[in-house]
């Protein structure tokens, strides 16, 4: 008895030592890829979405007594590819089981997916953690599993007549579940992963990963705990329909549980629904009982073979997983090595390039066509002038009705100094605006040329010198800084226009001669 | 009785090509007789337009000596439990009692293509879930064979596919698709004095037959003689894009040696004594020695063997029937298709009232054990060991069957089909489900268990005018070997299967 109250009184002593511990989230995803195919993962029928509601419906999807499944190869292969590209262990061996529940949208009552032997196992992902303000870093995570099942249908509930339809389009669409361990600290790192992961499938071609067609969909788990102690009671994030909203949920969810336990209250196990507009999680009211899904084997799918031998190839029996290694594309850090030292760009030029698939193509067509252009000029250009357009004005790069050819003359232009930075500025917003028009047209049209013409310059230089004393006297007075104040004038007087290599150098020249 | 009736598939199809007789009249008569047997309550439901128009087509083939098949013109009758496009398929219950089925099961399509006639849709249990065909909506049918049809002292078919036993023991059609889950197609082909063959597990498409236990069930096959079983057959057999656990290798049609080259000189018969269980009767066990006698007289060598894990195999399929029913009716909702109720307060009520309404006390009792079986908890202790338990009985076949020592191995296993003769209608209903599926599979499940397999062939009647019956297995996709071995033994015992006096019965 004493024992114990003297262990108990000396385990509240450690605690004491280590006040305010820290607090530590712990995130973990998981994602669910529709895989682009032309035909459902065990139906003929088609997956086009925004079909007419109930069209692509196979009477298997319906549930029809007496249909059975019939694995879509091709569903195989792209989970096989991602797989890959994710470095996991492809299996030599998988099986598919169904997990029971009942809902409107699940015809059969079961869920074909695969609970006891996945597809493949054991990935890993590293990528690029950007958060705004702050130095990019690399973050690694482990992929616990890949696995193939089926998408269920959709319910719409009426509220008006007190009624729920169901669309069975979604039913049966093949899926590939990832489930990733829970190695992420903050909603950046979480949305950093997903778009990561996004660029990935775009490359393979697996996924269109356009999340508001529900094609990606992502799933966090979040739980907070102090440091040295186990981990926290974890609740599920669902409904979360942007890479934006990743971040916002989780970020929302940490403080949440941070708030929660600062008020003395405890973190429950649920599953909370990410409500976008009012920026917060919500409890979901539903199947929050114990769920037993009563796994069990499908009978009506043999176990899938895969052959693991190097340098085989696939038949009509057998999927060869080293036939489609040979498939896969260059991946979004090979880019970002190969911009890196092929270009000579800077690490986090090459993150941005890669990030914006658009963007990179840009790249590599301008640089490709324009070789006397230093890469750095087109980078530059295109990160700091094209996207911080797009970005300013909400806009995605793709949509930028700007063309490659327009932005490869504006380059050039650059470097030719035929214009200026001010000049390519102002033609991006003025080609997104009226895309038929011609870079070489507007630039007459709205005078955009660069005056280089040194006469010019020099009359526009003396005037800055007048029109700014006290700069001069600051400069005169060693400082260089104010020399700044006196080329902004130029550009003002010259309505932008003046080539500022020009001036600078004139300048200089010229305050260097008024001094004596 | 008709005389085209005693003929062979082949005699029969030999009479149309010669313009003897005409599919038109077989299948007129066949609707005539279907009419006038209704008291067997043998199908559920004619198919007259059908019948009608695929005997005018197969009769115009015949007249332009262009037959599609060997069973060009023949008459078949199909179990409700396998999809007929634009016919009701209702597997006897009321949960499927107006489904339409949108397309034919690969069973039916390929019957079609072979230009048979389908007389109609049979009776069995409700779900295939039963040994008597005495659980449906459309009420029990009777065994042809009864001393007396009138009250309730009839014989029972045996089940579940009794309405297609039955239909082929009438006369009413040529041949019977039934299915074979835990003996199914055998066990009322046994009671019924005919041929039932429940071929390889994957030789014969389960696309659109309505599930009982997927990775058991087996399209049957009933026919009133070994030949007629390998017609059907070899129209339905062979690897279906449809169904994925179908055998891949493409099937070559069974060709059956004349009766006089059969020679069983290089035949090993085993006699497996787990099967001489409790409740066998003293008729079939006499049975069963004569034809062993038979054998061994005619040359084949005949030995005891053992299958050491028999007796669990009653246990094992009890549960894995369950899970997989449980699951299996899982899509019954009334959503889609199928029985809905009239109470939709909310969804879970549609689903709860609908099912409660559209499935009997044996359904519903077999759901609610499968999914306690399932339980995450229970699954370990019942399902998976059963999984376990079904490897060790799929292995006692593969020890006879492949033993290394030639003097271990045996070609086929000789067996009672089903412990008595047909039980009176009384006596079998006084009996629970379980009970009734216990004894009466307790020979024909193991085949399931391991896929090979099985045929029940009528060999004697018993001293009260009942069929008995023996059934062969062998490994699988040796069915050439097992039906020749069970024409050989058809031969020998000259079982007439019309031989039921049946005008004489009814008209008393």
């Amino acid at each position: 008895m004493n024992y114990l109250i003297v262990r108990r009184l000396s385990t509240q002593l450690k605690l004491a030592q280590i006040p305010n511990r820290k607090w530590k989230s712990v995130v973990g995803l998981e994602v669910h890829a529709q895989i682009s195919s032309a035909s459902k993962l065990f139906s003929g029928s088609g997956t086009s979405f925004g079909a007419a509601l109930n069209t692509s419906v196979a009477y298997f999807d319906a549930s029809i007594p007496g249909t059975l499944p019939v694995l879509n190869r091709k569903c195989v292969e792209s989970g096989i590819k991602t797989a890959l590209a994710l470095g996991c262990q492809v299996n030599e061996v998988s099986m598919f089981d169904r997990k029971h529940y009942f809902y409107a949208d699940l015809p059969n009552g079961y869920q074909i997916t695969q609970q006891r032997a996945a597809l493949a196992n054991n990935g890993k992902m590293s990528f690029p953690v950007i958060t705004p303000g702050k130095k990019v870093y690399y973050k690694s995570v482990q992929l616990l599993q890949l696995q193939l099942e089926q998408d269920s249908g959709k319910s719409l509930h009426d509220e008006h007549l007190k009624r729920s339809l169901v669309d069975l389009n979604r039913a049966g669409l093949p899926l590939m579940e990832l489930v990733f361990a829970p190695d992420l600290e903050t909603g950046e790192e979480a949305a950093s992963l997903v778009k990561e992961l996004m660029l990935i499938l775009r490359r393979l071609q697996t996924c269109s990963c356009k999340m508001e067609e529900g094609a990606l969909r992502v799933d966090a788990n979040i739980s907070i705990h102090q440091e040295g102690d186990p981990l926290g009671v974890r609740t599920e994030v669902k409904n979360i329909g942007s890479v934006r909203s990743i971040s916002q949920a989780i970020t929302y969810e940490i403080h949440r549980q941070l708030d929660t336990v600062a008020e003395g209250g405890l973190i429950t196990n649920e599953t909370r629904s990410w409500d976008a507009e009012n920026r917060r999680t919500v409890a979901m009211r539903d199947k929050e009982v114990l769920q037993d899904y009563r796994f069990m084997p499908e009978p009506n799918l043999p176990p899938l073979h895969l052959n693991l031998k190097p340098g085989s190839q696939s038949t009509e029996e057998l999927v060869s997983v080293a036939a489609l290694s040979e498939e896969i594309p260059e991946l979004p850090e090979d880019t970002r090595q190969r911009l890196v030292e092929q270009y000579q760009l800077n690490a986090e030029t090459a993150i941005i390039l890669v990030n914006e698939p658009i963007l990179l193509e840009y790249f590599v067509n301008i640089t490709r066509d324009l070789s006397a252009v230093p890469t750095k000029v087109t980078s530059n250009f295109l990160i700091n002038d094209l996207l911080t357009y797009c970005h300013k004005s909400n806009l995605n790069v793709e949509d930028c009705s700007i063309t490659a050819n327009d932005l490869k003359s504006i380059v050039k232009g650059l470097h030719t100094e035929q214009i200026n930075l001010q000049a390519a500025r102002q033609l991006i917003q003025l080609l997104h605006t009226s895309p038929t028009a011609k870079v070489k047209e507007l630039i007459e049209q709205h005078s955009l040329e660069q005056i280089c013409d040194l006469e010019t310059i020099e009359a526009y230089c003396q005037q800055a010198i007048a029109n700014q004393p006290k700069a001069v006297q600051q400069y005169h007075k060693g400082k260089a800084k104010a020399l700044f104040a006196i080329v902004g004038e130029v550009a003002k007087i010259s309505g932008q226009k003046a080539n500022m290599k020009s001036v600078v150098a004139c300048l200089e020249r010229m305050l260097k001669a008024t001094k004596k | 009785m008709r005389r085209h009736l005693q003929w062979s598939i082949k005699q029969l199809t030999s009479s149309y090509a010669d313009g003897q007789l005409s599919p038109r009249r077989v299948a007129e008569q066949a609707l005539e007789d279907a009419v006038n047997l209704k008291t067997l309550n043998a199908l559920v439901r004619l198919t007259p337009e059908e019948a009608r128009q695929q005997a005018l087509e197969s009769e115009q083939r015949y007249q332009k000596k262009q037959p599609n098949s060997s069973l060009d013109g023949v008459t078949i009758a199909i179990k409700d439990n396998f999809c007929t496009k634009n016919v009701h398929t209702t597997c006897a219950s009321r949960m499927l009692q107006d489904f339409v089925p949108p397309y034919d099961a690969t069973v039916c399509s390929r019957l079609r293509q072979a230009g048979a006639v389908l007389l109609g849709k049979t009776n069995m249990d409700q779900f295939a879930m039963g040994a008597g065909t005495v659980d449906s909506i459309y009420g029990p049918t009777k065994n042809i064979w009864s001393e007396d049809l009138t009250e309730n002292n009839w014989r029972i078919a045996g089940g579940s596919s009794g309405g297609s036993a039955s239909a082929v023991a009438a006369g009413l059609c040529f041949a019977g698709i039934g299915s074979d889950t835990g003996g199914s197609t055998r066990n009322p082909a046994s009671y019924c004095g005919v041929v039932g063959l429940k071929p390889t597990y994957g030789l014969v498409s389960r696309h659109g037959l309505i599930p009982l236990v997927n990775s058991m069930d087996v399209p049957g096959i009933f026919a009133r003689s070994v030949s007629d079983c390998v017609e059907v057959l070899n129209a339905v057999a062979g690897p279906d894009g449809k169904d994925s656990t179908t055998i891949r290798q493409p099937f070559t049609k069974l060709q059956l040696p004349e009766l006089d080259a059969i020679g069983l000189g290089a035949v090993r018969i085993g006699i497996p004594k787990e099967y001489h269980c409790n409740g066998l009767s003293a008729e079939v066990l006499e049975t069963w020695t004569k034809v062993a006698d038979l054998l061994e007289c005619a040359g084949a060598s005949v030995q005891q063997v053992s299958l050491p894990n028999t007796a669990a195999s009653i246990f094992v399929y009890s549960i894995l029937n369950q899970c997989e029913v449980a699951s299996n009716m899982a899509r019954y909702d009334g959503i889609e298709y199928g029985h809905r109720a009239a109470d939709e307060r909310s969804t879970e009520q549609l689903y709860a009232q609908s099912r409660a309404e559209g499935f009997n006390n044996v359904v519903k009792t077999r759901i609610l054990t499968g999914n306690f079986l399932l339980l995450r908890k229970n699954y370990d202790h019942y399902f998976e060991k059963a999984l376990r338990v079904r490897r060790l009985i799929a292995e006692d076949f593969a020890k006879v069957f492949e033993a290394s020592s030639k003097e271990d191995r045996v070609d086929i296993l000789l067996t009672p089909t089903t412990l008595t003769e047909a039980p009176l209608y009384n006596d079998f209903s006084s009996l629970s489900n379980r009970d009734q599926c216990a004894v009466q599979d307790f020979c024909t499940q193991p085949a399931n268990m391991a896929g090979i397999p099985a045929v029940s062939i009528p060999i004697r009647l018993s001293k009260a005018g009942l069929p008995l019956s023996l059934q062969l297995m062998s490994r699988s996709l040796n069915e050439q070997l097992l039906l020749s071995v069970a024409r050989w033994i058809e031969a020998q015992v000259a079982f007439d299967s019309l031989d039921h006096r049946l005008e004489q019965k009814l008209s008393l």
